[in-house]
């Protein structure tokens, strides 16, 4: 069988196995980075859709904030009128089995309008189950101003998942930051605090029905944000 | 040995999870429902023919030395192309099996299949060894998968059969071990008469 081993052979074997199997995953890396990209945006964008109103048609490019020293990443949603009808928050709180990617979106009152997890690796069958409808349809409609973020064990409104209290928790934590996190993009000059304060434009430019106006109102408001973000 | 038995020896006589005790790691965290042990078997039987297939060609050039490298080097390769197709085109599957993929590097069956069957024999015979063992090791994962699924969650491959929780414990980690335990038992009571 196998060839006597030199110094020389052992040497070009491993550089030749090593030169063709990177050359072969390059290829392939480079074939299948598209649809892999495209795959990924796809699911981030039914993933909004999926946590916002249904009128929310105009997705926007992903902006960050910061709060309490971290970075977060969020996106707003237009209907077709161009105003804006919520925005969706990621948030990663540490559950029992690593961090759990939530995406919380809330309405424009600041109301939580459906939640989704992206990625989890809780335990299957106790914390995993915070996929499941039967856990997270109680936050629909959840406002985080008249109730409280934390489990009922811990003096709050939410509905651990039996035996799972660790990743209930977390997942109420992750939803409390982004209702922060919100708090915090409307507290700036943000396009959610435009929409909200200013209902008198946004109507006005629904009632023309024209679509530039609108997307003048949206570069005034990105032009504002970019202010407000040099401003920090 | 004929070409028959070759593939059968992997369900039965060799079988790589109740018989040989090899790739316990997977084994043991996949198994929580049927369909994810039956999975994550078919990935690992991809892996193992193609591997065989590529070590059986290329063992006899490759110093005996750096055996154990080179063959580390094609099955991660394999494994890392298997990801990058998952995730680009059957997104559904990637993402209930994604965690276990890399997992896929370091069974040992399939460093286990080079070592004592792809370097010695002929490349269809390898590719027979291959589909064989992988046959074998999908049916292993995927009736444990059943077993815990149906005493953990009173479901089977997904569909509820009875209402409620079920057992908890054998879809955790202790649950895997019972399940196995009783299970070799079973397999070993069954294959020796």
């Amino acid at each position: 069988m196998a060839v006597k081993s030199s110094f020389r052979n052992m040497t070009l074997c491993l550089f030749a196995i090593c030169l063709v199997c990177s050359a072969l995953l390059a290829g392939v890396y480079a074939l299948t980075a598209e649809p892999i990209a495209a795959a990924a945006a796809a699911k981030n964008e039914a993933a909004i859709k999926e946590v916002l109103p249904e009128t929310a048609v105009a997705i926007e490019e992903e902006r960050t904030v910061e709060y309490n020293g971290g970075t977060y990443t969020y996106n707003l949603a237009y209907d077709k009128d161009g105003n804006t009808v919520g925005c969706a928050i990621n948030v990663t709180p540490l559950g029992f089995g690593g961090p759990i990617v939530i995406k919380v979106g809330f309405d424009v009152d600041g109301v939580i309008w459906n939640t989704k997890v992206l990625s989890q690796a809780e335990t299957p069958g106790l914390g995993a189950k915070c996929v499941e409808p039967a856990f997270t349809d109680q936050f629909k409609g959840f406002n985080p101003a008249e109730k409280t973020l934390k489990v009922k064990k811990d003096g709050g409104d939410v509905d651990a998942i039996t035996a799972s209290t660790i990743t209930s928790r977390a997942y109420a934590d992750g939803l409390a930051v982004a209702a922060n996190v919100f708090a915090t993009i409307v507290g700036t000059p943000m396009p959610l605090d435009a929409a909200t304060g200013s209902s008198t434009t946004s109507s006005a430019a629904s009632a023309e029905g024209d679509s530039v106006i609108s997307s003048e109102r949206t570069s005034v408001i990105s032009s504002e944000v970019e202010k407000s973000n040099t401003e920090e | 040995m004929g070409k028959f038995q070759l593939i059968t020896k992997g369900l039965i006589k060799e079988n790589p999870t109740f018989v040989l005790l090899l790739g316990m790691c997977p084994t043991l965290a996949t198994t929580t429902s049927a369909i994810n042990g039956m999975s994550m078997g078919l990935a690992t039987m991809f892996v193992l023919i193609l591997s065989n297939i590529v070590i059986s060609a290329i063992a006899a050039y490759i110093p005996d030395k750096v055996r154990i490298p080179s063959y580390i080097v094609v099955i991660a390769t394999f494994v890392t192309l298997l990801q990058f197709i998952m995730q680009a085109y059957f997104q559904d599957i990637y993402e209930t099996l994604g965690l276990f993929i890399p997992l896929i590097v370091v069974n040992c069956i399939v460093l286990g299949r080079a070592e004592a069957f792809a370097n010695k024999n002929s490349v269809v015979d390898s590719a027979l060894d291959g589909i064989g063992i992988g046959l074998g090791f999908t049916m292993s994962l995927t009736i444990l998968g059943l077993v815990r699924e149906m005493l953990g969650s009173g479901s089977a491959f997904g569909f509820k059969f009875i209402e409620g929780d079920g057992i908890l414990a054998f879809v955790l980690a202790p649950g895997a071990f019972m399940a196995l335990g009783y299970l070799i038992v079973i397999f070993k009571k069954l294959t020796s008469k």
